[in-house]
């Protein structure tokens, strides 16, 4: 060394490295779901999305006792008055309470959607897994199936649906679900094609467990993740649906009041009593978006490679 | 890609098949003749409209003539309008629909185009966010919502553009408008998780390194392999189009065939029915097969090899 | 005495993410002679990559940053240069092949296409003309029919040939400098080969200089004249490919050595993995960065870093055990072979 320091001969001892450093890559493992958890947590989007969900369900339930209206019974004295005293959102043509009519309207509009995208999962996820598990000849058959039903727009299966149903909330939910399962039969059968070949499920085979129990104890919890996704983007795609066809006179029809009924109805005053257009359709708007926010966090919650 | 092109086509057609079919048959189970008020028609009538329409015949002779016309273009006649020929509301409809609708999806398409790629290229930036939050509210807001929301504030409280009805072009601005907010985001949604994905690209780097400036960059490596997925987005969007146009050309008064057919609806008018709802679905799937061959020829993998890998 | 055509002076690259300041290159010296090709070696992480993308500035900013340093092109600091500036000198003065010839070339544009891009941008050459060129080029890098294999699309190409076609596309404006980023890695272990030799028999006909970034010192014992080690984002050894491979003196060139089989050792010499991992270049140690792994640390190397010390007019080292107060340690016979 050309540098003269002064150097210690101590310093030229052989030293005894804290092994700490190294194991820099062994760090605390962390659990899928708590993983999942902070992921979610740290986007905004998401959070926000979840609290408008809780809030519109909140209303939904609690709403109508906030005044001593009721949804459907008729004050022709006071209607197309815009919001006064205890009628917050006002009356509609009829008179009737609007604050009582939206959040009325918005649970039949959520039931409807929650319903079919139950009927979705139920049907999907069977369809799916038994097609992904056993795979072979039957898949081969059953994604023919799947093939032409994918092909078939959704929007004219619904209409002829509702041609042949009266208008109700289990029938338009069920003509919802007709389609609506597809998605979820595609995702649900990929993930599991992926995972029935993982060993843990070889092991499971192995040690003699039915084809139940390996479907339902091991490959459907970790299809969970998907599942919930294709939900979460299956819920608003069946509340607008469900406005759109109370819009052209197939869904859920007068006396009885949904989101899109209320938004049907006042369309054709919206000239001169705007304000009857603006609360379900600005409610209608946030539960749509609200599922969409949470859709999207979630997707990126649960599967980090999607991520940004 | 011949074989691949037939093999499309030959899917397309059995679709179609099923489609025609599966609506025949469901429209010939409901409950009921088609015929409105049907107590209050006196029986000798009832027996000669319903021999008018061929619906005395059995139900696969029904079917065989039924398919016969369809083949030729004949679609029945309504059974409400004066007994008008479908075929006659189509082609009176859909061109007001189809000018409304590809007006929407030219101004979405480019402006989802350009608001996506710049999201892109500046992501985490304050552009992006703003990009994904239009986005968001527009995949989220329906087009009857926007639709009304425009109508009001736009037609009536401003009075700038007209509100209803088919006089000018200008009628046609607020419902393009209102069924192209959906398009910008569906657009912009896609071309800026493409844009995202394809600047992460090694080839990307290559390119830089050769020297290429910047828009040569963009434009050429990054846009051009960007849009190439985005093409299939053109094919749910068509559908999310026509079913907007049902409820935008009743909010706007619109004589488009989305208005029609909601009319016969309501009306429970059979043949309508019958016949915009195979015009829908051959549209529809045609759509989407062009889409696909469109796809088929720009991406070069499928084009020479034939398949998706 | 050979001119130097580019030399990085004390570089430091780093890259901001939300955890902090990721100091991937810290103060990085070494120089390219005309004519020359120096191996970069050293683990992934330890910012070889990152040192070579920074003298084409194709470091993505943000979050990449140029900390401090200058790298000399022909007179000029790259570092300093204008876009406008570099774009004049990628592809045309330096160019760079990349690692996995399987994503770096694109897709949806032909072959053709894509070695024309840059003679059409530099040469100002006409489309036909760059035609012709991009022919000579497939032909140069040894690929057959070359008139039609010029309007096939990268996936027609089989992993060799798109190396080869990657190659073209990055000797067409006959760069001064051409930078191979891992060039072999994705390849199959007898592609390797035929691309290494392509590479020395293009840089005999064109004298181009190479800066060869790799972590496989076959390669390196194969083409390399000389040879910069690379650890934590600092350069530990440098010198001339016998001096590092028969008289290294850092312990880290001892581990690499010892782990990579020789033909040259008795068949009974096991192979010496080095033991543990690099260190995080978030809060990098403030001494040595490899004392954590050193059979031989000393004290002082957990506190501070040793400076670049020559050994010889062309091998330098920054190792306390070249200090005279340290205790005299031999390498390891896997490493250098009992000489």
């Amino acid at each position: 060394m050309e540098k003269a320091k002064n150097l210690s001969p101590d310093l030229f001892k052989p030293a005894q490295i804290e092994k700490k450093e190294q194991d820099a890559l062994s760090r605390k493992s962390v659990g899928y779901w708590q993983d999942v958890w902070g992921r979610f947590r740290s986007n905004l989007g998401a959070v926000l999305g979840l609290s408008l969900i809780v809030l519109t369900l909140l209303l939904a339930i609690f709403g109508p006792l906030a005044n001593n209206y009721d949804w459907q019974t008729q004050m022709l004295d006071v209607a197309n008055k815009e919001s006064f005293s205890d009628h917050y959102f006002g009356t509609d043509h009829l008179g009737r309470d609007m604050w009582q009519r939206v959040w009325y309207g918005a649970k039949i509009s959520l039931t409807i959607a929650f319903l079919a995208a139950f009927l979705d999962v139920v049907i999907g996820v069977t369809f799916g897994g038994i097609s992904g598990y056993f795979g072979g000849r039957v898949d081969m058959v059953m994604q023919r199936i799947l093939e032409v039903m994918y092909s078939i727009p959704n929007l004219i299966v619904i209409i002829l649906m509702l041609l042949i149903f009266d208008p109700g909330i289990v029938p338009v939910a069920i003509a919802m679900a007709i389609t609506g399962w597809v998605p979820m039969a595609r995702v649900v059968r990929a993930q599991v094609m992926k995972l029935k070949s993982q060993e843990y499920v070889l092991a499971a085979r192995t040690l003699g467990a039915s084809h139940a129990r390996i479907l339902l104890k091991h490959l459907i919890p970790n299809v969970m993740g998907p599942i919930i996704i294709a939900v979460t983007f299956a819920i608003p795609s069946a509340i607008f649906f469900e406005a759109f066809l109370a819009f052209i006179g197939l869904g859920i029809r007068p006396p009885e009041a949904s989101l899109g009924v209320l938004i049907n109805d006042a369309s054709t005053y919206l000239q001169i009593f705007p304000y009857q257009l603006i609360y379900p359709s600005v409610v209608l708007s946030i539960i749509i978006l609200s599922f969409n926010l949470l859709g999207d966090g979630l997707r990126d919650a649960l599967d980090p490679r999607m991520r940004k | 890609m011949l074989r691949y092109t037939l093999k499309r086509l030959g899917y397309m057609v059995v679709t179609l098949w099923l489609i025609i079919t599966i609506t025949f048959f469901i429209m010939h189970l409901l409950p009921g003749t088609p015929l409105k008020n049907e107590e209050k028609i006196p029986p000798q009538v009832r027996e000669q409209i319903l021999e008018q329409y061929g619906l005395k015949d059995p139900l696969p002779v029904q079917y065989v003539k039924f398919m016969g016309n369809l083949l030729q273009g004949d679609l029945g006649k309504s059974m409400t309008l004066d007994g008008r020929n479908v075929a006659d509301f189509i082609v009176e409809g859909f061109p007001v629909s189809a000018f409304v609708g590809s007006q929407a999806v030219i101004f979405g398409t480019l402006i989802g185009l350009l608001l996506g790629t710049i999201a892109g290229l500046n992501r985490g930036k304050l552009v992006d966010n703003a990009a994904i939050i239009v986005a968001v509210l527009g995949v989220s807001v329906p087009s009857f919502v926007m639709g009304g929301f425009l109508s009001y504030f736009v037609g009536v409280k401003l009075q700038w553009l007209p509100t209803g009805l088919w006089e000018s072009y200008e009628s046609s601005i607020l419902p393009s408008l209102a069924l192209s907010f959906g398009v910008i985001a569906q657009i912009s949604r896609y071309v800026r998780t493409e844009m995202v994905e394809v600047l992460d690209q090694d080839y990307m780097k290559t390119a830089k390194a050769k020297g290429l400036n910047r828009s040569t960059v963009i434009i050429r490596h990054a846009l051009r392999n960007a849009l190439i997925p985005a093409v299939t987005v053109l094919g749910p969007l068509a559908v999310n189009i026509i079913t907007g146009s049902l409820v935008i050309e009743q909010i706007f008064a619109l004589p488009g065939l989305g208005k029609f057919f909601v009319q016969s609806i309501q009306q429970n008018d059979y043949t309508m029915i019958m016949g915009v709802t195979v015009f829908y679905s051959a549209l529809i799937i045609i759509v989407i097969f062009l889409v696909d061959l469109l796809y088929g020829l720009i991406d070069p993998r499928i084009r020479i090899s034939g398949a998706k890998e | 005495m050979m001119s130097k055509i580019l030399e990085v002076k004390d570089l430091h690259v780093s890259f901001k993410t939300y955890k902090g300041e990721v100091k991937a290159v810290r103060g990085v010296d070494f120089h390219l002679n005309k004519g020359e090709t120096i191996a970069i070696v050293g683990e992934s992480g330890c910012g070889k990559s990152v040192t070579s993308q920074t003298i084409m500035r194709l470091i993505p900013n943000p979050p990449g940053v140029i900390k401090q340093g200058e790298i000399i092109f022909e007179g000029t600091d790259l570092t300093k240069a204008s876009e406008k500036q570099m774009e004049k000198i990628r592809g045309s003065e330096i160019s760079m092949i990349f690692q996995d010839p399987m994503t770096s070339l694109n897709p949806t544009l032909t072959i053709g296409t894509q070695i024309m891009e840059g003679l059409i941008k530099h040469q100002k050459l006409d489309k036909k003309t760059a035609r012709e060129k991009a022919i000579e080029m497939l032909r140069l890098v040894g690929i057959p029919s070359p008139e039609s294999r010029l309007d096939q699309y990268p996936h027609q190409f089989s992993g060799g040939m798109r190396q080869r076609a990657m190659i073209a596309i990055a000797l067409a404006c006959q760069p001064k400098v051409l930078i191979a980023d891992e060039p072999t890695t994705a390849l199959d272990v007898t592609i390797q080969a035929q691309i290494i030799d392509l590479m020395k028999a293009l840089q005999e006909k064109t004298g181009t200089s190479i800066i060869l970034i790799t972590h496989d010192l076959g390669v390196v014992a194969d083409i390399a004249d000389r040879v910069v080690v690379m650890y934590a984002g600092k350069v530990v050894e440098s010198g001339k490919l016998e001096e590092i491979f028969y008289q290294p003196k850092h312990p880290y060139t001892w581990g690499l050595l010892g782990s990579m089989p020789r033909l040259d050792l008795s068949r009974d010499q096991e192979l010496l993995p080095i033991m543990g991992t690099p260190p995080n270049l978030l809060d990098p140690p403030q001494g040595c960065p490899f004392a954590a792994r050193c059979q031989h640390a000393m004290s002082i190397c957990t506190q501070e870093m040793p400076e670049l010390d020559e050994v010889s007019s062309t091998h330098q080292v920054a190792c306390w055990l070249q200090h005279p107060m340290a205790p005299e340690v031999k390498p390891p016979t896997a490493a250098v072979g009992g000489k």
